[in-house]
């Protein structure tokens, strides 16, 4: 019942921007990002880890934000959509899904780009396999995936020695 | 902007969207990114059971429950509601169709009651402390024995036959009489599926007691469709429902029928005293009771040829599976009927068409919409016939296909097909797969065992209906043709703004809009705002607005270039006036100071600014004779349609028909039965494109659509009406490791019957699904398998292959050879 549950206090590091927050400890990471932070690029789908659209970094690592309580969090950095560009300039990846024609109704994109974002800071040249195996956990309806690979490879390209 | 965007066509370019700077920076506004003040979250309570009567239901508990405002049941609603329109005729109009069950539950998931609370938290809390007891009913899942009438969803219609009709046009007997073959084939099926869109459905419904008015900010994709059967169900004025849109995360069809939600949330509202109330939807909610596409069986279906194997008549019987309640159907009973003959030139034929109601998630117009159950069926009667007949799939269809001279081409029950060449993208689809190449390295692969099929699906895109066609399915409905409405204006400071009345859900309406509107003022798109969304507000919308059935590059565009007509044509009377010349010497263009009317003589100009500020803020400058210019111009493009014959079931249904053709090779597994895509093709025409990026990612959406549907999306349903994939990770959208490239090929034949020779493009007519039912049935037919389920996945080819002890072939399909 909600009047027996403590809510806990953490520390977490959000686009650069430390934070303390209290929250219960059936909150969800989606849930503090998008209901206590008002962070809401990040976005829910499926609820249960299939569709990525909830993807954000955790200390740059893609986590499924859904699938993780607010307090897994504490003490670590998450970088949401949001924390992308810097200074109004939209971040390589930003730039090349969008010169790709990598997203139509954009729902699933934040997720992607933060799933290509893992990759490709681990992998500058990746294979098209590779690229596929990285978003197999980003479920996008409305591109086919084509030209979602596109912008990665694209984005990859455009990176090089950046 | 520079001097060289003069006279630039911006139709036809891939003008990279406007959409795009929110989204990727994600600041793009999704119905569930909204906050109100005293936000209400709504939890609704839903059946257990697919057939059942509801003995007791009590939510004391609920309501005690700290942080709970009110509960609200089935029961409550009925006592201060209409029961939702019915569409469909007499018997079974007279069921009652309430937004949540009153008494007896229908299918798995149906809400039965539901709970407002201060957090989402306590509002699913409070949910599971709600007591229902049922009585469990016999569940019909099956529609053939649901037409049984043994136990029945609705006792006031007296049956679960929802419609029936037959639709016969030309001499069927005399074409079987002088048939050289007759091709029997017992049943096929079109498997039920849904395509998800990423978004769930989301309502925020505010009913203030101040001003009596209903507030929606929602993601519902047909909203003019949505108002009018709230109203009449809530007992409002139209007028009093507003309802917004902003971003949606994908709809496909399947957010037109979340009305019912939509209802429950403003009662709710009411209910709470005003505050807003908020549901979203979870996955596995929407899995279970938002809507599905329409699953068809076709039985008894006989096929006459002539000796050179060209079908000359065909009859069937059709019975489509709607789930629990009609809600927007029996309207698919005539939408197949768009393309009744595909895209072959059969003159004769006889559909006795069905449709039943069952204990399963209620259906909506799912991407394809009830032409792609048709459309696969007459693919796999064409690809059968020619695997029977030892007719190659490549020339079965040129010696089927309607003849590109033929266009525009009417159907025999009187659809007219604007433009195409069918042959040429054959020959375009072959070219790129490298056909001759796949067929050699066929002949190797059978040689070494192996199950490798190369599969060709034709399909068509109807788009803008005609709304005459209901009258066909209800002859007392008072709905015909089909219009979009749209506004282009002046605002005080000389900016072009533009509202239209559709609800885009990723489909860059801004975009194609600005594009339109760029041509018409001769300036650059970026100089043109394009509302995000829809809002009955802006009153543009006509009883037809939204996004759906693939029309918006022919309405939507439409009514966005007449709009744009009107106001150039407004400022150019402005415009003489001010620069006292003639209308005729004022030309447009762009100047020091932006956007500009100049006159060609004298050199003299006026900015946009210059113009507005004459109509809006300098009125008493303006002589009487312009007090009609407003530069705010409304104007509501009409589809030249007339009222379909309702007994003969005869006339044109459809304005546009946009064509895909699609080639796949494809292997099945030895081992694993698991079918695998070596090599795709997908070649399109959509007539006169608008903005040639967005259609090309709007086949390869449709094509992933198409492929998953075929290979990994079913809705599957035990015997007893438990939906037994009711997360994605059971039902498994596919993947971008799943998705093979799609190799695209193009061509443009121009539509005769809108402006710009566009047609509307965007559901695809699921050429997949026909492409792979006839690649793999080129892979398995020597091994005596028919191809009979639009579904086939590594279980099913198993069970086909290994677990029949007989030909399968041999009884589901007889052929007479009279020759």
């Amino acid at each position: 019942m909600p009047d027996t549950i403590q809510s806990v206090a953490i520390k977490v590091n959000v686009n650069g921007k430390p934070r303390s927050l209290k929250v219960e400890p059936r909150m969800l990471l989606v849930e503090m990002l998008r209901e206590a932070l008002d962070l809401t690029g990040t976005h829910v789908g499926c609820d249960t880890t299939y569709c990525g659209a909830c993807t954000v970094l955790m200390n740059g690592a893609a986590v499924k934000s859904c699938t993780m309580f607010a307090v897994q969090a504490d003490g670590a950095e998450i970088t949401t959509v949001e924390g992308l560009e810097r200074d109004g300039q939209l971040h390589p990846i930003q730039k090349a899904f969008g010169d790709a024609y990598g997203l139509q109704c954009g729902y699933c994109t934040p997720g992607l780009m933060l799933s290509a974002h893992h990759l490709l800071s681990r992998n500058q040249q990746p294979s098209e396999k590779d690229i596929r195996k990285a978003i197999a956990g980003n479920t996008c309806r409305c591109t086919g995936y084509q030209n979602v690979l596109k912008a990665i490879q694209l984005a990859a390209q455009n990176m090089k020695g950046a | 902007m520079g001097s060289e965007d003069h006279n630039k066509n911006w139709v036809g370019k891939p003008l990279p969207r406007k959409e795009e700077n929110r989204l990727l920076r994600g600041r793009g506004k999704f119905a569930d990114d909204i906050k109100l003040r005293d936000l209400l979250y709504l939890r609704f309570v839903r059946s257990p059971y697919a057939h059942a009567k509801m003995v007791s239901l009590d939510t004391s508990a609920a309501e005690a429950l700290p942080g709970v405002v009110c509960a609200l049941t089935g029961a409550e609603i009925a006592l201060q509601t209409q029961p939702f329109i019915e569409i469909g005729p007499e018997p079974f109009a007279k069921i009652k169709d309430y937004p949540m069950a009153v008494s007896k539950v229908r299918y798995q998931g149906e809400p039965v009651a539901a709970v407002a609370a201060e957090s989402a938290a306590i509002a699913d809390d409070a949910a599971e402390l709600v007591q229902v007891e049922y009585e469990s009913l016999d569940p019909v899942v099956d529609a053939e024995q649901a037409l049984e009438d043994k136990s029945l969803l609705h006792d006031e219609a007296g049956t679960n036959r929802v419609w029936n009709g037959v639709f016969e046009y030309g001499d069927v007997e005399k074409a079987f009489k002088d048939a050289a073959y007759v091709v029997n084939i017992d049943r096929l099926h079109f498997h039920r599926f849904s395509s998800t869109p990423l978004e769930n459905n989301v309502v925020i419904a505010e009913w203030d007691p101040k001003d009596e008015r209903i507030y929606y900010s929602c993601n519902n994709s047909f909203p003019s469709f949505a108002i009018q059967f709230l109203a009449a169900h809530l007992n409002v004025h139209i007028d009093r429902i507003r309802v917004e849109t902003s971003d949606i995360g994908g709809s496909f069809g399947i957010k037109i029928t979340s009305y019912p939600q939509m209802a429950v949330c403003a009662l709710a509202s009411k209910k709470a005293g005003g505050r807003p109330v908020k549901w979203v939807e979870t996955r596995s909610e929407h899995m279970t009771s938002s809507a599905h596409g329409n699953e068809r069986t076709f039985r008894d279906t006989q096929v006459a040829l002539d000796k050179d194997g060209v079908i000359t008549a065909i009859a069937s019987r059709h019975i489509d599976d709607c789930g629990a309640y009609p809600r927007y159907e029996p309207l698919g009973c005539v939408i197949w009927s768009q393309v009744f003959p595909g895209v072959y030139r059969f003159k004769n034929a006889r559909i006795d068409f069905i449709q039943a109601v069952t204990n399963k998630c209620p259906v909506g117009p799912n991407r394809g919409y009830s032409r792609m159950q048709h459309l696969w069926f007459l693919e796999r009667v064409v690809d059968i016939c020619a695997h029977e007949l030892g007719i190659p799939s490549d020339e079965m269809r040129l010696r089927n296909y309607i003849r590109t001279e033929e266009f525009p081409y009417t159907t025999p029950n009187g659809c007219v097909y604007d433009s195409g060449n069918y042959p040429k993208m054959l020959d375009i689809a072959k070219r790129l797969i490298g056909w001759d190449e796949w067929k050699r390295k066929q002949i190797e692969a059978r040689k070494q065992g192996r199950l490798m099929g190369i599969g060709i699906g034709t399909t068509l895109d109807s788009g803008t209906n005609n709304f005459g066609q209901s009258q066909i399915v209800n002859p007392g409905l008072p709905y015909s043709g089909n219009s979009q409405g749209a506004n282009c204006k002046l605002d005080i400071y000389g900016e072009v703004v533009v509202a239209v009345g559709s609800c885009p859900q990723g489909q860059g309406h801004e975009t194609t809009a600005a594009q339109v509107v760029a041509d018409v003022l001769n300036i650059h798109p970026d100089l043109v705002t394009v509302r995000t969304g829809f809002d009955t507000e802006r009153n543009v919308h006509t009883g037809f607005s939204g996004t759906y059935a693939s029309q918006f590059a022919v309405s939507g565009l439409s009514a966005v270039h007449g709009a744009a007509q009107k106001l150039k044509t407004e400022m150019k009377q402005l415009g003489a006036f001010a620069l006292r010349v003639k209308e005729d010497e004022i030309e447009f263009g762009m100047g020091a100071q932006g956007p500009e009317l100049r006159a060609k003589n004298n050199g003299k100009c006026i900015n946009y600014w210059g113009l507005a500020n004459l109509v809006n803020a300098n009125s008493a400058a303006l002589p009487p004779e312009l007090y009609d210019v407003t530069l705010n111009c409304r104007y509501i493009w009409r589809a030249p349609f007339k009222v379909p014959d309702k007994q003969k079931k005869y006339g044109n249904l459809t304005l546009t028909y946009a064509s895909q053709l699609h080639i796949a090779v494809v292997e099945v597994d030895r081992e694993t039965f698991i079918p695998r895509i070596l090599d795709y093709v997908a070649v399109d025409d959509c007539g006169t494109v608008i903005n040639p990026a967005i259609v090309e990612g709007q086949v390869y959406g449709a094509t992933a659509h198409g492929i998953g549907a075929a290979l990994m999306e079913n809705c599957v349903y035990d015997a007893v009406g438990n939906m037994l994939t009711s997360t994605f990770s059971d039902y498994t959208p596919i993947t971008a490791v799943n998705m093979p490239i799609v190799k695209y090929g193009h061509i443009e034949t121009p539509s005769p019957h809108s402006y710009s020779g566009a047609k509307g493009m965007g559901e695809g007519g699921a050429a997949p699904i026909h492409t792979i039912s006839a690649a793999l049935q080129d892979a398995l037919f020597d091994n005596g398998i028919v191809i009979e389920d639009s579904f086939n996945n590594a279980d099913s080819l198993f069970r086909a292959l290994v677990g029949k002890e007989t030909s399968q072939a041999e009884t589901l399909v007889k052929v007479e050879r009279r020759v």
